[in-house]
């Protein structure tokens, strides 16, 4: 069940000692999460919350644990290593929640993993989770989801949480839901987890959350017109941003028309997406679209 | 992080990128003195961190040592306004001082991070001196791209290839491949997200120049290059903006007067628009961050207070790295530092919400609490200020 992540996963917490990597892999385990191991190098040889043994390479935790997925938590200046390290370790899937990463070093990443058997999600994503599975790799709040066949997708962390906090409230459980990252250059985007939501048998229906910056947007209006099967509701937010401003995420800036808000809409909108009209309409708008397409239950 | 066309030049010069012989000024006498040793000629050059300089009366051709003084005089005694720095304009405290230069052909070259590419792209047009953006809607096929390989870096045969595309003799093509090739290691070397020469100029004695020089340098980069931080220059930056970036904060000052404080970029948009659509206007963007300590979440509030035009803030916290109850905290630490009575909405959610409105209950603060974001912008537009 759910995509990418499930019951079957086996997680690798890459700097799981450190402040953020500890606190969030204890989070990660309490909902549910199988963590199976932990890479800090120098710190080979304990255990961490005395259950999970720590290792000092990748490659020594996929031999001993055969984890299968990687959740990274390192400073920026070392997380290229962290993810280049678990690609070369052959790791399948791996999410990076840093960030801060140097656009240079990400377009060199991102060349040497893209001939690689790898998906990389983020870096500067809360991460993806299951919530039929009892599966959360990465930093949202676990409380606020509720199983179900609304797949989320969105470039933002909190904002996901609002989306998942309205859908929730209506009663409106989710089948997956998946931080793509606030960065210029990310692993995955749009299109690549539509596609999955597409085959999903678990997922009705998908809420995207885009943002300004970027044409990720229009990519993935081309391709819900195109090949998409199941119903989009989207927002776009940042319409009040001004242009040359970077908005906290280092990927939200308006360069050019097509990184505006209305840009995106009206692409959205003439792909047959159900727009959202304020960030406050997020769980009334899939409501409604699940309604029309009797998808309700 | 911007820096000035003078620093860019300076980097320039270490790559052996060709640049005018120039002089930076502080003072009208200065441009004087700099103007004789130059020949008694010389184009003035306001250095501030935006473009549009040359249409609104931020570079001058003078022909006299005198001419060069009164245009500093003049450039110096007020901010200069442009197309891009806004109505109130940015502070002139330095002038570039350079040499004539004898144009026989104007080219702009630029290279960046394309985000459909996911990599580097160095652009070339023939078009130079003019606003690029209105060359890539008018002529849109004046412009050459060259995407490049991160792994591999330029190759030769690109920079052949860009130089034949820009039609240039013979005699310049090898020394231009030149400044392309330096650019490019310039660019790595620095990790800049913008370098922009507009124009590169053909002489009329075959000498390849960048007659101007714009660098963006990545900010999350800085680590690294903490040489270059002594580029920094912070008069020509918001002062707000300023202060919050020394925090660790991202912050964006806006023209309304409702101040924001969130938690997250994404949420920080959101609350933007979502207070826009109620018919009220934010005064800033400002995610404080996930880890946030209740001192950093004071120094965000401090900001925001602190911007006169703010009569009213609206708080809106999903609590998840940052707990509501630190957000609390912070929240009462700088009223009680400020003694600020700005009315607040506050509307939180997540990890210790309870706790969170309960601080913010008991602190005698002038809050009103709101569950949903349509309730939280409703009632900061009705608020009575």
């Amino acid at each position: 069940m759910g995509i990418l992540v499930d019951e079957t996963t086996r997680v690798l917490v890459q700097g799981i000692t450190g402040r953020e990597g500890s606190f969030h892999a204890r989070a990660c385990m309490a909902y549910g999460t199988n963590v199976v191991a932990g890479v800090t190098p120098g710190r080979g040889g304990t255990t961490f919350e005395d259950k999970v043994p720590v290792f000092n390479s990748v490659e020594e935790a996929v031999s001993q644990t055969q984890a299968n997925m990687a959740l990274i938590f390192v400073p920026p200046a070392f997380a290229p290593d962290a993810i280049a390290e678990s690609a070369d370790a052959g790791i399948p899937l791996i999410t990076c929640i840093t960030e801060g990463i140097p656009v240079q070093d990400m377009v060199k990443i991102f060349r040497y993993i893209e001939n690689k058997p790898v998906r990389l999600i983020g870096p500067n994503c809360p991460g993806l989770i299951t919530p039929g599975a009892k599966c959360k790799i990465g930093i949202m709040p676990g409380s606020i989801h509720l199983p179900g066949r609304v797949g989320v997708l969105s470039r933002s962390g909190t904002l996901t949480y609002e989306a998942v906090g309205q859908l929730t409230a209506l009663g409106l459980g989710q089948s997956s839901c998946v931080g793509i990252g606030g960065d210029q250059i990310i692993g995955t985007n749009f299109v690549d987890v539509l596609r999955l939501f597409d085959a999903d048998p678990d997922t009705d229906a998908v809420v995207m959350i885009g943002e300004i910056g970027g044409a990720m947007e229009q990519e993935a209006a081309a391709f819900i017109k195109s090949e998409f099967g199941k119903p989009v509701a989207a927002l776009v937010v940042g319409a009040s941003a001004p242009p040359g401003k970077r908005m906290g995420h280092a990927g939200a800036i308006i360069t050019g028309e097509s990184a505006r808000a209305e840009f995106k809409i009206a692409a959205l909108k003439d792909a047959g997406a159900w727009i959202i009209p304020t960030p406050a309409d997020i769980g009334s708008t899939a409501r409604e679209m699940l309604k029309s397409n009797n998808l309700l239950n | 992080m911007n820096i000035h066309e003078f620093q860019a030049k300076e980097i320039f010069s270490r790559y052996g990128i060709p640049v005018p012989r120039g002089i930076v000024a502080t003072t009208p006498a200065e441009a004087r003195t700099a103007t004789v040793e130059l020949g008694g000629q010389s184009v003035v050059k306001a250095q501030i961190h935006a473009g549009g300089r040359g249409k609104s009366g931020g570079v001058q051709l003078v022909h006299s040592p005198e001419e060069a003084e009164e245009a500093a005089r003049r450039m110096l005694a007020s901010n200069l306004v442009t197309p891009q720095t806004g109505p109130e304009g940015a502070p002139v405290q330095k002038l570039l001082i350079e040499e004539l230069a004898d144009i026989k052909k104007e080219l702009y070259v630029a290279l960046t991070i394309d985000r459909g590419h996911r990599g580097p792209v160095l652009l070339v047009s023939t078009q130079g001196g003019m606003d690029i953006e209105e060359v890539a809607a008018q002529d849109p096929q004046d412009i050459h791209t060259e995407p490049i390989d991160p792994l591999l870096g330029l190759m030769p045969f690109q920079t052949r290839r860009l130089v034949r595309r820009l039609g240039l003799d013979t005699v310049v093509a090898g020394d231009a491949a030149k400044v392309l090739q330096a650019l490019y290691r310039m660019f790595v070397d620095n990790d800049c997200s913008l370098v922009e020469i507009n124009p590169l100029i053909i002489t009329g004695d075959d000498r390849v120049v960048a007659l101007d020089a714009k660098i963006n340098l990545d900010d999350d980069s800085m680590f690294r290059h903490t040489d270059l931080m002594e580029y920094r220059d912070i008069s020509q930056e918001d002062p707000l903006e300023a202060r919050a970036a020394d925090l660790d904060i991202a912050y964006v000052n806006l023209d309304g007067d409702v101040g924001c404080l969130v938690n997250g970029a994404g949420l920080a948009m959101a609350t933007l628009d979502v207070t826009t659509a109620a018919g009220a206007a934010p005064a800033n963007f400002l995610d404080v961050g996930g880890g946030a300590t209740p001192e950093k979440v004071a120094s965000a509030v401090k900001i925001i207070l602190s911007d006169p035009k703010v009569r009213r803030v609206l708080v809106n916290i999903f609590g998840g790295i940052l707990r509501c109850d630190i957000a609390g905290e912070g929240i009462v630490m700088a009223y009680r530092e400020t003694g600020s009575t700005v009315p607040l909405v506050v509307r939180m959610l997540g990890t210790n919400v309870v706790e969170g409105k309960e601080i913010l209950g008991a602190s005698g603060l002038p809050v009103v609490f709101s569950g949903t974001l349509t309730e939280a912008a409703d009632a900061i537009k009705n608020l009575d200020v």
